[in-house]
């Protein structure tokens, strides 16, 4: 019986079929669940790296040594990777190498709407995209046999419709693949300026070469039906054009880059209007238009946010216009921090104290909602150390002494401990605030190399944030739990007020995998004095009622935030 | 084929729900798609989840959109008044009467409308009221009001109910198996 697969599962699971040897990730929505269902096959060895770049590095290895190999990323992670992953685009590969890359049109859980085939097509690799969990499955088996047959790494780029979508897929045996020989090959693995010159050529004819296969390529498939319209498209734009334009005959490219340009041009010959439908930027209709093919498309589909069915059946069929989808006389209902979250205490004294926070990528970034409104910026993984460093170098003393960096353990590992040793080499002055929960939590609670557990849950080494800021000369580390908001806020006045730099570790385990009592806590009506001190810090489980407080208990975790902030012994387990 | 929308607020247990409905439409030979919401959107805020079975007609798409709904299954009065444009013309709303403030709710800065139910009732003539956090919590727990709400759903869909016994079997822990069937009785028999 065919199973219904998460896109991510099947990612996982066309690895394991392919025989692949060696996974090593970072985590990232929509990418996250590939790995962590690889670690669920003994057969493949799979790890959390610290960021993109270490664990592409990791898969360059294992493929070079001779073991197929995958990295898997959300789309801004393939940025961080982009060094070694432009460069083994020259140096080729030895066993199968791929990298995974997950795109996010609409930004359902992320910064922007970049868009990975851009990066294929400067890297010179080539790029497959499917359109539903089985092609999942069998791109990545087939990323693998291009990888080995052309000496490239190859790309699968998902977006979020098919990495979070579940679909019938149909599953086989792992093929037994075995490990390739190493030879020792300096004029290829040593990427010299001499060696890459004489390796610059074979790029380009490789990727001639899988151009003018790309035309004979299964997964680029014409399906046609009327000769009126024609429409290429790939991903998840195919499901949409699939429903929406039945009559409408259809170029789907299971391969995003190189495309197959003999194949494109036959069909353009056979339809009277040729169409592009992609989602994100016209990477496929400024290509054809640049063959002197005509067509259209983005003119009428938008640079913006994701499509849909019915866009595409108003643009191009004079399908119905629907009303907004948002009524906007209800209220919003943003992300909020659980109950029970740790930041949330530390996010308080910072809002309390006015100071003007470089925040970054995790939870905490919620933080910056209201009623905490405690975040000043927002960049990119470990931007907040170099924003406010930087920010304390245009404006001075009397801005730095009032401004914190802010970022979680597993961000801090990521991109984080570079931006601290700057501070520390060039600072004199700076307050870093480590947010440890001992997780990464975002993405759904992965381990870190700050928590000692290693993607199995098995223990591993774990990092000593002390220690290491110690070892990069920074004279004053402090340890603060973000619950015991007094002791925050004295350590806070304390740190930011000295003229050079510091570090505070708020650490306190995410509510989410903490093991402790979880009555909740309910508010003694006689005792409360409706003072409302307990609503300031953002918790969704406190609401305001009768002009006083009730606090939901099917929401409540008893974590004992509120507790502290009642001057009157009002909120009680 | 039917088009399902489940919404709720992050938390609730909207997957299992989507998960249960995506088994049963494998083993009875449906083409499913299910679309999950992950990341950002489970702290707290609104989900939707799109569940797709058709024994007709070919699917591709794995979303459900503006008046393709035939159910949509709320976990919560506010998100079912958001999720009214996914009905269906003659589409039916299910809808668990329990209240989770928003945070700009929360903190004074809107109001949870006190006309949810009318406006419910205004624009769709099949609507299901059921207080499934209430009878989950009278079954052990409130966390089980998401099956509550499916043994509701199990009338609107062709699945037999020893189908929907062996969807809670295989899908939950084995320790809540025999609560869970117990909530989804609630709803089935209500």
């Amino acid at each position: 019986m065919k199973q219904l697969m998460l896109g991510n599962e099947a990612v996982a699971r066309g690895a394991y079929e392919a025989g692949v040897a060696v996974v090593s990730s970072y985590p990232g929505t929509p990418s996250t669940e590939i790995t962590e269902c690889v670690s669920t096959y003994p057969e493949i060895y799979s790890e959390w790296a610290p960021n993109e770049k270490v664990a592409v590095e990791v898969a360059i290895g294992s493929a070079v040594g001779g073991g197929r190999a995958m990295s898997c990323m959300k789309h801004v992670g393939f940025n961080v990777a982009a060094d070694p992953a432009y460069t083994v685009s020259y140096l080729g590969t030895n066993a199968g190498l791929v990298f995974v890359v997950a795109d996010d049109p609409g930004m359902h859980s992320s910064q922007n709407e970049q868009d990975t085939r851009f990066h294929a097509r400067g890297a010179h690799i080539p790029c497959l995209d499917p359109s539903n969990s089985q092609e999942c499955k069998d791109f990545v088996k087939l990323a693998f046999a291009l990888s080995e047959k052309y000496d490239t790494p190859v790309i699968v780029r998902l977006t979020t419709r098919v990495a979070h979508a579940r679909t019938l897929v149909e599953t086989a045996e792992r093929e037994n693949v075995p490990l390739r020989d190493y030879v020792k090959t300096p004029q290829k693995y040593i990427c010299t300026p001499a060696n890459m010159i004489k390796r610059h050529p074979y790029v380009v004819e490789r990727e001639e070469k899988l151009a003018e296969e790309a035309n004979s390529l299964p997964v680029n498939r014409v399906e046609m039906a009327g000769t009126k319209l024609g429409v290429i498209t790939s991903g998840a734009a195919y499901n949409y054009v699939k429903e929406a334009l039945p009559e409408a005959s259809v170029l789907k490219l299971g391969m995003a880059y190189p495309m197959p340009k003999k194949l494109i041009e036959d069909f353009a010959s056979k339809v009277e209007e040729l169409v592009v439908i992609e989602d994100m930027e016209p990477f496929y209709e400024d290509a054809i238009k640049s063959w002197g093919i005509p067509c259209s498309g983005k003119d009428k589909t938008g640079l913006l946010g994701e499509l849909f069915m019915h866009k595409i059946e108003q643009k191009f069929a004079n399908g119905k216009e629907y009303g907004p989808m948002s009524t906007t006389d209800i209220p919003v209902r943003p992300p909020v921090l659980c109950p029970g979250c740790p930041h949330r205490g530390l996010y308080y004294v910072m809002g309390k104290l006015g100071l003007t926070v470089c925040g970054d990528i995790g939870c905490y970034t919620l933080g910056g909602a209201a009623p905490l409104y405690a975040t000043d910026t927002c960049l990119c993984m470990g931007g907040s150390i170099g924003m406010s460093h930087g920010m304390g170098k245009a404006r001075g003393w009397e801005q730095a002494k009032k401004t914190v960096a802010v970022l979680g353990d597993s961000t801090f590992c990521h991109s984080g401990m570079t931006g601290l040793l700057d501070m520390a080499y060039n600072g004199r002055f700076g307050t870093l605030i480590i947010a440890d929960n001992s997780i990464t939590g975002m993405t759904g609670h992965q381990n870190n190399p700050m928590n000692g557990k290693n993607i199995h849950g098995e223990p591993a080494s774990a990092l000593n944030a002390e220690k290491l800021c110690e070892a990069m000369g920074i004279k004053h580390v402090v340890v603060v739990d973000p619950f015991d908001t007094a002791e925050v806020e004295r350590v806070l006045k304390e740190e930011t007020a000295r003229e050079e730099v510091s570090v505070i570790i708020s650490r306190r385990p995410c509510e989410l995998i903490a093991k402790r009592d979880r009555t909740p806590i309910h508010c003694d009506t006689e005792k409360c004095k409706k003072c409302m001190m307990c609503t300031k810090i953002g918790c969704p489980a406190i609401v305001k009622k009768d002009g006083g407080v009730w606090v939901d208990p099917t929401l409540c975790v008893g974590c004992g935030l509120c507790q502290e902030l009642c001057k009157f012994g009002a909120l009680v387990k | 084929m039917f088009n399902i929308v489940i919404v709720g607020v992050g938390g609730q247990g909207t997957l299992l729900a989507s998960k249960i409905l995506g088994y049963l439409g494998t083993v009875n030979g449906y083409d499913v798609r299910v679309s999950e919401v992950h990341g950002m959107s489970q702290r707290g805020g609104s989900v939707v989840t799109y569940v797709r079975l058709s024994n007709d007609k070919p699917i591709y798409s794995t979303i459900v959109e503006q008046e393709q709904a035939d159910v949509v299954l709320a976990f919560e009065k506010l998100e079912a008044v958001r999720a009214l444009p996914y009905l269906k013309e003659d589409g039916a709303m299910i809808v668990n009467t329990q209240e989770i403030l928003p945070m700009p709710v929360v903190i004074g800065q809107a109001e949870y409308p006190a006309d949810c139910m009318a406006r419910i009732h205004a624009a769709c003539k099949q609507v299901v009221e059921v207080d499934a956090t209430g009878m989950a919590t009278a079954c052990g727990t409130f966390k089980a009001a998401n099956v509550v709400l499916l043994g509701v759903l199990a009338k609107k869909l062709p699945f037999q109910y020893a189908d929907w016994m062996n969807a809670i079997e295989n899908n939950v822990k084995e320790k809540f198996i025999d609560m869970n069937k117990k909530a989804f009785d609630m709803g089935y028999n209500l």
